[in-house]
């Protein structure tokens, strides 16, 4: 059986939705289309006789193209690892390719568009690459077979060679590539025993891009330079929800190098020869803002009124949506009860490239050169832009400098606003540039999110009761996938072990509407309810005067949580029985994008501040495509979720968002990183995710840490304030 | 007026005025495109470049404040054969890659100044590099395995 598939992850929950979504973006350009018209719109195809992901050229060398873009996830890695397998092709001379944009050949299968997130690289190429692979390898193997004279099932296939034992004839794949052309490929290619694997799940696997990437010569959208190519940078309202109203461009245009200001629906945009003078001319520039409909309010007083709302004083208009109701709650919590509540504050994704992109508008013609994430969106959202057909919009997809969930978005904010500038360039390229403020300060941020939790424990020391509020902004509302509940506000907590093993749930969420625009975080909605279910469990068995980690597998017991259980288990054994002098321990467990996994942490209170040293990490994530990659990830992501729950704030005063820059939105530095050990799970179920799930269980292990050392619980992140 | 720019080894001429950083010099008029925007502020390293041998901020460097003849070295002008670049290739250190330059760029300049750099070193001389894919374990290894430093060299803190 396969692994289970997180439903309210991206991909899911977007398989039908997204479609429909596609044809309600295009609007009346698309009236009458039906998905399966949407999902051809794609122009661009990759000429290969081998299908759409194997190029083999006259050199041998392989190119297999990804449908999935690269923005540090190191997908490309394995799916370039699960072609080459299937293909017996030699390692050394694969390359990866981004494919063009061509949703009806490169959709993501769990997501119906073309789009790379809910981490499903590996999950949704996986039976795809591996036919393509397996096809491509019939191919050689057949025009090998009419070479030597020898029947096919007798034929070997190692490093792009093909052999015949019996005469000992070999020829490589750039031998018999003129005759493998001509052959049809096989529509049902056998496929390998995954027990014959001989390069995925070893660390073979590695990166393709590295030495681009460590020479400088990797190109990102920040490095497009065109012949006549002009910079933009627009001016944009420091309120969400302002509108320009008046400016003054005089001085602006007095800037060396600006070529012209102009209004565009977003704000005012200014072009110029460079980036640097585009700078100028934006700071020069003089705009007064429409607050009128702009977000005014403090996140104080944001948290403020969703604490009311959990506590069911908030306004009418705001209405409870229950996702887990089980028992009679109504009498299930009197008497001694544990109570906790969590604020978490909105997070930026601050990639290290700022949000950029590159189009070129001719006539009905457009020419994106950027980092896409969801390529069909982009399309679509900027065929309506500029009044063509999605397929007259070419995607030329480059790496990202990371993403995180930002790229990918419904509105493709930064995409559009890109073309709104470039409508009135006179058919030259623009390269729409984000100053790091203003990639900090436009939203699409992780949503400030409370919750209260109240649990009546049992006789026997296990939850008997569980009531859970939850109050966050909704993260697909405006997406038609929504309907009423937005499951990537209560994934996590929605679906936990606990839950199952606690007879009585009264669990509700509330998504009060808020002018601030928010988006996926790496991880989702795991970034707050894996806080809060791991530290509340903690919290629960230490109420219980039980052992965390025991108290944690009688739990799974209870609930069915095999992968759980085995995780955890992994995880404590290779961390051994005694900490390092000095250090104390936190655990946690976590289930996000069907992927599961538990950490150890070792955590001291420096200077005021929690440092984590040694975190042991298990995984279970089904086949382990390339090993070294997944480390990475549980490497990166342990970074990630751990530079949030140290630091990570988003602040509005007066409706102004407070941090602008690294120097007020601090990060996670070297001096502050943690050695990550990672384990795999075992495990023959098909690939799960990997760049998300190692992000959202580090926070509440230190919080657990913290807790087991001082006797402290973490109720409100950040935890270092300042 | 033209500038003239001792970048790795050659003499650029350049025509940006006096105020304008030397990493939108590098990027936008010489096309050399490896040295990367990051904040603006010299707040993450993603712009760093050597500067007659010391690591500094592009973006805060203005060409005027340039010394005539400083010895201006970029990512490009390491060579991609270099013992850190080597160690990050063989470390896979990169995930997203776009702070990589900067990051190698801190590190040659430490080893240069420091070739057998304690974790101490590491951490003051690379804390100024964001990496928010947080490749830093990564890092680290590669420095160690460049500067042919033990992996688990204990913490000279």
């Amino acid at each position: 059986m396969n692994a289970p598939v997180n439903p309210s992850d991206l991909s899911t929950a977007t398989r039908r939705g997204l479609i429909v979504g596609a044809a309600m973006v295009g609007g009346s350009l698309l009236v009458g289309c039906s998905p399966a018209d949407i999902l051809s719109l794609g122009a661009q195809k990759v000429d290969s006789a081998f299908g759409p992901f194997v190029k083999i050229g006259a050199d041998g060398w392989v190119t297999v193209i990804s449908k999935h873009q690269e923005m540090g996830q190191g997908n490309h890695a394995g799916l370039a690892a699960i072609v080459a397998e299937e293909l017996d092709a030699d390692w050394s001379k694969v390359k990866v390719e981004e494919a063009p944009a061509n949703a009806k050949l490169y959709g993501n299968t769990l997501m119906g568009v073309q789009g790379t997130g809910g981490s499903t690289a590996i999950n949704n190429s996986w039976d795809q690459l591996r036919k393509a692979g397996a096809g491509a390898r019939a191919m050689f193997v057949q025009a090998a077979a009419a070479r030597f004279g020898a029947q096919a099932g007798d034929l070997t296939v190692k490093d792009g060679v093909v052999s015949d034992p019996k005469s000992g004839k070999s020829a490589s794949f750039a031998e018999l590539l003129p005759d493998a052309a001509k052959i049809k490929p096989p529509e049902n290619p056998t496929l390998k025993d995954p027990k014959t694997f001989t390069l995925i799940g070893t660390d073979r696997v590695r990166r393709k891009d590295s030495l681009a990437k460590a020479t400088g010569t990797a190109r990102y959208t920040q490095d497009v330079q065109l012949p006549g190519m002009l910079v933009a940078m627009v001016a944009h309202s420091p309120r969400f929800g302002g509108k320009v109203k008046s400016f003054d461009a005089a001085a602006a245009k007095q800037v060396p190098g600006v070529v012209d200001v102009f209004e565009i629906p977003t704000g005012v945009a200014v072009t110029a020869q460079n980036t640097f003078a585009a700078r100028q001319g934006r700071d020069a520039l003089k705009v007064t803002w429409d607050d009128d409909k702009a977000e005014k309010r403090g996140s104080d007083v944001i948290l403020a009124e969703y604490k009311q709302i959990a506590a069911g004083k908030g306004p009418a208009e705001i209405k409870a949506q229950a996702f887990e109701t089980k028992g009679d709650a109504a009498n299930a919590f009197g008497g001694d009860v544990f109570r906790a509540s969590y604020d978490f504050p909105f997070l930026a994704h601050a990639t290290m490239e700022p949000m950029n992109c590159v189009a070129q508008v001719q006539g009905n013609s457009v020419k994106l050169t950027f980092a896409s994430q969801v390529q069909t969106l982009d399309q679509l959202n900027v065929a309506k832009v500029v009044g063509t057909l999605p397929g007259a919009v070419e995607i030329e997809t480059l790496f990202a400098g990371g993403s995180f969930g930002r790229r990918a978005n419904q509105d493709s904010d930064y995409v559009v606003e890109c073309a709104h500038v470039a409508k009135k360039t006179g058919g030259k390229p623009v390269k729409l540039v984000w100053t790091r403020e203003d990639d900090m300060t436009a939203g699409k941020y992780r949503p400030l999110t409370y919750h209260d939790v109240v649990v009546k424990l049992g006789a026997d020391g296990f939850p008997a009761a569980w009531r859970h509020r939850i109050v966050t902004q909704s993260i697909t509302k405006g997406m038609p996938m929504q309907k009423g509940l937005d499951e990537t506000t209560v994934e996590g907590t929605k679906g936990s072990p606990y839950l199952k093993a606690t007879p009585v749930v009264d669990a509700q969420v509330y998504m009060p509407e808020l002018p601030v625009p928010v988006l996926w975080w790496r991880s989702v909605g795991a970034t707050h309810t894996a806080f809060v279910m791991e530290h509340t469990i903690d919290q629960l068995a230490r109420k219980a005067g039980q052992d965390p980690a025991a108290y944690r597998k009688a739990l799974y017991q209870k609930a069915g949580a095999a992968r759980h259980l085995a995780a955890l288990n992994l995880a404590l054994e290779k961390a051994g029985p005694t900490p390092t002098p000095g250090w104390t321990r936190g655990v946690a467990v976590h289930e996000s994008f069907g992927s599961v996994v538990a950490q150890v942490a070792e955590v001291q209170v420096k200077d005021g501040e929690p440092k984590v040293g040694r975190v042991v990490t298990a995984i279970d994530c089904g086949v382990a495509v390339s090993p070294d990659q997944i480390a990475a990830q549980m490497e990166g992501g342990t970074c990630y979720g751990l530079s949030a729950t140290l630091f990570g704030q988003v602040t509005l005063k007066d409706g102004l968002v407070e941090q602008t820059n690294f120097d007020t939105y601090r990060v996670l530095r070297i001096n502050e990183a943690p050695q990550v050990e990672t384990h795999i799970v075992p495990s023959g179920e098909h690939p799960s995710g990997v760049g998300e799930p190692g992000t959202p269980v580090i926070g509440p292990a230190v919080a657990n840490a913290i807790l087991a050392a001082t006797g402290q619980a973490t109720n409100s992140l950040p935890m270092v304030k300042a | 007026m033209a500038t003239t720019l001792q970048i790795n080894g050659q003499a650029r001429d350049v025509t940006a005025g006096p105020d304008t950083p030397l990493l939108w010099v590098l990027r936008d008029e010489l096309h050399m495109t490896g040295t990367k925007y990051g904040c603006g502020v010299a707040q993450c390293g993603a712009c760093t470049v050597h500067l007659d041998g010391q690591a500094v901020r592009s973006c805060q460097t203005p060409i005027g404040a340039v010394p005539a003849g400083a010895k201006i070295t970029t990512i490009e002008g390491l060579g991609g054969t270099h013992p850190v670049q080597a160690a990050w290739v063989k470390h896979d250190v990169p995930q997203c890659g776009y702070c990589q330059s900067g990051q190698i760029m801190s590190a040659t300049a430490l080893l240069t100044a420091t070739p057998k750099p304690t974790d101490a070193d590491i951490d003051a001389a690379m804390s100024g590099n964001i990496c928010r894919c947080g490749a830093y374990q990564r890092i680290r290894a590669a420095i160690k395995d460049a500067a042919g430093v033990a992996p688990a060299a204990p913490a000279a803190a």
